[in-house]
């Protein structure tokens, strides 16, 4: 029996889990959260794929980090909270998806500023928001969603700060029209919105306080009082388990043919980690991935593929970043998080290599997950993936896992 | 409800709490602070960025946003 493991439980892992399963492939699936649905069915919201995961008899193993991969001897090093474990696999299904993009600007690492999909997540485990004053900004159709969200738990949503001028969504609205389904969630976002002002082309320039965010400071209008702010400028790929497998991992995301298979055989690649491009694009992906871990035909599912990332391509335009968002950094402004490098010593540096070698840049706990992708959009620098293990371990795991290969 | 030690502070949070959540519940800004000594709290909510590291149970280092809140447990800000 064709065993597949998967790593994430999101849309595209649990969709690929389905497939892979039902097609008779003994199926593990890894998360590093305690439950299935990733980021954005977390807290449960698509009965349908979670009852078909359950029917499908694929295992899951919550709460577990990957820290090693080795596409040669097919095994993956899990850390969980009992200890480590070697987890051996004929195919690999890579379904680790996106996480924010966060840009630096004055007052950044004050607390209280957050992403937007990450006050989300912080809401839905348990943050009390009851008349809390928020401000929602950055970009992209999630800041809708979360500040939707926000006010359903009581916040009081000072304003929604979109950074994309109003013309261009207009545009991007004309294309909804093409997928109902998508005009029915709109609509409703915006109900639940009433009496919210909505800002376009306008962004945060700094956000103020003492120990704690007390006031945005928004372009060309006045400043705004807040207890957080939620910021986050859409969404970048997850790419670092597939580089440290050998996959082809471009700006986009992680390269794959018509059947989610990477550059490196028996390795498939499904969701945002591909290229971000929302849920329909990440279950179809899931689901080819799975059936073709399986190996079975999939042809029956690329021209719903195909419609699905036209809507991601139309997003990805209507929503592309400013080049203002460049120029928000004073020279004392952090970029790099973990080690506190500031944007004036980055900035005198030619590419990402360089500048880690001597500021420490995107060195620290998260390997420039956070400091990597904002370089790239404020200096246009690639930046070259981690290296294993690809999340910090215990050393412990990493003695065991020398062991057992000597 | 659960009891939980914030800072050897008894705390009474919901079931099935994060430790971040908790925290933040709880009026704690500054889980930790940065190697320049600036205060830090949770930014993405989602275990990647490391911002909101605690010591939970006397393990350093734990993604307080990563993990729910237990009877009994122990959490300390640095």
């Amino acid at each position: 029996m064709t065993r597949v493991v998967v790593v994430g439980a999101g849309p595209a892992g649990m969709a690929a889990a389905c497939r892979a399963s039902e097609n008779g492939a003994q199926v593990t699936v890894l998360d590093d959260n305690p439950a299935v649905g990733g980021q954005i069915w977390r807290g449960g919201s698509s009965a349908i794929w979670f009852q078909r995961l359950r029917k499908s008899g694929a295992e899951f193993l919550g709460g577990s980090q990957v820290v090693m991969a080795d596409a040669r001897a097919k095994t993956l090093l899990v850390e969980r909270a009992e200890g480590f474990r070697s987890l051996p696999w004929d195919k690999l299904i890579v379904a680790t998806g996106s996480r924010e993009l966060f840009l630096p600007f004055p007052g950044w690492t004050l607390p209280g500023v957050m992403g937007a999909g990450g006050m989300q997540a912080l809401v839905k485990s348990g943050l009390v928001v009851k008349r809390k004053t928020v401000v929602v900004a950055g970009s992209g159709p999630l800041l809708l969603a979360v500040a939707s969200y926000l006010k359903s738990r009581g916040a009081r949503v000072a304003a929604i700060v979109e950074q994309a001028p109003l013309k261009r969504l207009v545009g991007f609205g004309t294309r909804l029209l093409a997928s109902p389904g998508k005009l029915v969630q709109a609509a409703q976002l915006q109900l639940s919105l009433a009496g919210v002002p909505y800002r376009t082309d306008c962004w945060v320039e700094a956000a103020e306080g003492e120990g704690q965010v007390r006031r945005v400071l928004v372009h060309g209008a006045k400043p705004i009082d807040c207890d957080y702010l939620a910021v986050g400028y859409g969404l970048t790929p997850n790419t670092e388990l597939a580089s440290v497998l050998g996959c082809e991992v471009s700006c986009d995301g992680v390269r794959v043919d018509r059947r989610q298979q990477t550059s490196v055989a028996d390795v498939y690649c499904a969701g945002e980690s591909t290229g971000i491009g929302g849920v329909d694009l990440s279950l179809v992906e899931g689901e080819i991935a799975g059936l073709a871990a399986a190996g079975r035909p999939t042809e029956g599912l690329t021209a719903k593929r195909r419609a699905a990332r036209l809507f991601a391509q139309a997003l990805a335009d209507a929503f592309a970043l400013r080049p203002e968002l460049r120029k928000l950094c004073r020279p004392e402004t952090l970029v790099c998080r973990c080690e506190d490098v500031p944007y004036q010593k980055l900035a005198a540096h030619s590419g990402w290599r360089e500048a880690k070698l001597l500021t420490r840049c995107g060195m620290g706990p998260c390997q420039g997950r956070v400091c990597g992708a904002a370089a790239e959009f404020l200096f246009g620098w690639g930046h070259t993936g981690v290296r294993p293990p690809v999340l910090p371990a215990r050393v412990g795991s990493l003695v065991v896992e020398e062991e057992t290969q000597s | 409800m659960l009891s939980i030690f914030l800072n050897g502070r008894l705390v009474q949070v919901p079931d099935g709490i994060s430790v971040a959540a908790a925290l933040l519940g709880a009026g704690v800004t500054a889980f930790r602070h940065s190697i320049s000594g600036e205060p830090r709290a949770a930014l993405c909510g989602m275990g990647i960025c490391f911002e909101c590291r605690v010591t939970i149970d006397g393990r350093a280092q734990q993604k307080s946003c990563q993990v729910t809140c237990c009877e009994g447990m122990k959490v300390d800000t640095a």
